[in-house]
């Protein structure tokens, strides 16, 4: 399953020009506002025609311009979660979530692909239901929803459509710290359970970095950058398309135990964290970011310090930035960490690819907005 | 009704028969061309806007006689009705219904085209991308979320299609019975001598069938309104309404491109 994008669209004083292809899990379309990410979005899900390109997912082609082929939003099946949840205001909760389930049928009878027939709709609304916790709001009127309740409605409706593909735009930009706290769980899970390429838009690194499989970095209508996600977040070479300060990698681990002070131990492959308490339990995956700027590095194992985390690493690159800045780049037992320090440290440290050095962290330095489910 | 001089009565009967008529055959074009005028972007479109408004701008009498020159017995369109179907318009009540049509079909217009205005295309993007080919997107979003434009402006029409006097009079003359509605009987009643008690009673009935028609529009429209809105839960709960038939011809709509 995947989703090949290469496209071309013409606005008044602005070129969009971005070609990438998005295998299963989820593809991330990171860049500032204004650097094109909702066109494409948009382009992949039908509602605008770019003036040249072609899109094709699992070699369905939905656009080709060149052969005049536009499949009109409603064949694509592909279901879109907006910023703004766009639930219909006339309809209930439920009338809402099952609102596609028609359309989905007559369109696996004989629609882009008959791959995935079988039951559709009814029988999948108590799963999904549960699976976003929304039993409980089914008869309720979408005016009287939070904006978190609004968008996880967002998110089964999509899915109810049976879509082949799913893209979501900037689905949490519209609520605060809280809210989407409360959300990425439910976007977790569904990258886990849902077999679907999932594309997704924003601007916000955390969101991110806790979400996707693959990163697709957009500047000013080109793609500056695109990978998989562990591996261009850990690249220095990457940082500048990502934002300093925004910089840092991503550590995959395991949960040890949960300790009476309120911290949770967690395996990773250098070593072991210590990391204020995550809600997984013992035996948990999770992904842990571990910003840039928050590691120190120790030529020998420091002794007296408060910060609990100390993992030993190598060096494997070092790349000096503009300003009096460096960003190095850690082997951490197979896994990569990145460190941003001064070239003044990296002079007195002599660190040079190959150097063996620790990384010390904070544990209170890892936002649980960091932690998620891997 | 009793009380009321047999023409009176007619005429109270005739109008809200021509006027019912007037709104119901009118709503279709209505809401089309509204939805034509609010959403479409095509060659001709101000001719339309145009056209449909004329009536408003319009002497009554020249839009009368406009009626009475294409529909009359020996007029192109009237004659064309005449053989092809057996109508005929000019000095019947049928031709009353028409002519109060056209003259309140701007009004309607106008009040279904804003409200179609008010709806966030965001919606029925979303409701393409969840399978809805755009007829089906009229219908299940579009359509409910206008209903109350749709209402106020039925309304208004039928309220405008009661008054209705200079094209009426003008295209099917003032016929006792056929053709003679409130305006008509009360302009006929001043005309001779000691008709004003019963104009009066007919001034009254007209001023009640407005303010009922007012209220009765108001009311209504709250409470669409207020469904609508999602502030109250919707009723039965249960099974969407799942549409019915095949997809029809998609028309061709403007698309904006979104940054």
């Amino acid at each position: 399953m995947s989703l090949e994008v290469s496209l071309t669209h013409r606005f008044p004083g602005f070129t969009l020009e971005a070609a990438f292809r998005a295998p299963t899990g989820v593809t991330a379309l990171f860049g500032r506002s204004g650097s094109g990410k909702t066109t494409i979005a948009n382009a992949v899900a039908g509602l605008l025609r770019p003036t040249e390109g072609r899109i094709a997912l699992d070699g369905t082609v939905l656009l080709d311009t060149g052969a005049r082929r536009h499949v009109p939003p409603h064949r694509r099946r592909i279901g879109y979660v907006f910023q703004d949840a766009r639930l219909f205001p006339h309809l209930s909760v439920r009338k809402n979530l099952l609102y596609g389930r028609w359309f989905a049928r007559r369109h696996t009878g004989r629609g882009i692909s008959k791959s995935d027939g079988g039951s559709t709709g009814r029988a999948d609304l108590p799963r999904i239901a549960a699976l976003l916790d929304i039993e409980p709001l089914l008869e309720r009127a979408p005016g009287t929803l939070s904006g978190g309740e609004r968008q996880r409605v967002a998110l089964g409706r999509a899915l109810l459509s049976r879509p082949r593909m799913l893209v979501m735009d900037e689905p949490l930009a519209a609520l605060d710290e809280a809210r989407k706290a409360e959300i990425l769980p439910y976007l977790e899970r569904l990258r886990d359970e849902a077999a679907i390429p999932i594309l997704y838009v924003s601007h916000s690194l955390a969101e991110v970095a806790r979400l996707a499989t693959t990163l697709v970095v957009m500047e000013a209508g080109r793609v500056a950058k695109a990978g998989p996600l562990v591996e261009l977040l850990a690249d220095p070479e990457a940082v500048p398309a990502l934002g300093i300060r925004d910089a840092g990698s991503i550590l995959t681990g395991r949960v040890i135990a949960h300790h009476a002070d309120g911290l949770s131990e967690i395996e990773v492959a250098a070593g072991r964290l210590l990391l204020p308490r995550v809600a997984a339990a013992p035996g948990g995956r999770l992904r842990i970011r571990i910003a840039a700027q928050d590691i120190i590095l120790s030529r020998t194992p420091p002794e007296g310090l408060s910060a609990l985390n100390m993992l030993p690493v190598r060096v494997t690159a070092l790349r000096p930035g503009a300003g009096p800045g460096a960003m190095v780049q850690l082997d951490a037992g197979g896994d990569s960490l990145l460190a941003r320090i001064t070239k003044r440290s990296a002079e007195r440290l002599a660190l040079a690819p190959g150097t063996g050095c620790y990384a010390i962290a904070k544990a209170v330095s890892v936002a649980p907005m960091d932690i998620g489910q891997s | 009704m009793d009380l009321l001089p047999p023409e009176a009565r007619d005429a109270i009967l005739l109008s809200l028969q021509v006027a019912l008529w007037a709104t119901i055959l009118s709503l279709p074009p209505g809401i089309l061309a509204a939805y034509a005028l609010a959403r479409w972007r095509f060659p001709g479109r101000q001719l339309l806007n145009g056209l449909v408004h004329l009536p408003l701008i319009l002497p009554p009498v020249v839009t009368g006689y406009l009626l009475l020159l294409a529909f009359g017995t020996r007029g192109p369109l009237g004659s064309i009705l005449e053989a092809q179907f057996g109508i005929v318009l000019a000095f019947r009540w049928t031709g009353a219904a028409l002519a109060a049509a056209i003259m309140a079909f701007p009004l309607m217009v106008r009040a279904i085209r804003l409200s179609i205005e008010a709806v966030d295309p965001k919606l029925e993007e979303a409701a393409a991308t969840l399978g809805a080919s755009q007829p089906w997107v009229f219908v299940t979003v579009t359509l409910p979320l206008v209903l109350p434009g749709i209402l106020a402006g039925a309304i208004l029409a039928f309220a405008k299609a009661i008054g209705e006097f200079g094209a009426t009079i003008t295209f099917v003359s003032n016929i006792p019975g056929e053709t003679q509605t409130i305006p008509s009987a009360i302009y006929a009643l001043l005309q001779v001598p000691g008709g004003e008690g019963a104009a009066g009673v007919l001034v009254l009935v007209s001023i009640a069938i407005a303010m009922t028609a007012l209220l009765l529009s108001e009311a209504v429209s709250r409470r669409v309104a207020a469904r609508v809105a999602g502030h109250q839960p919707a009723p039965a709960a249960g099974r969407v309404r799942a549409p019915a038939a095949g997809r029809g011809p998609a028309p061709a709509a403007g698309r904006r491109p979104a940054p």
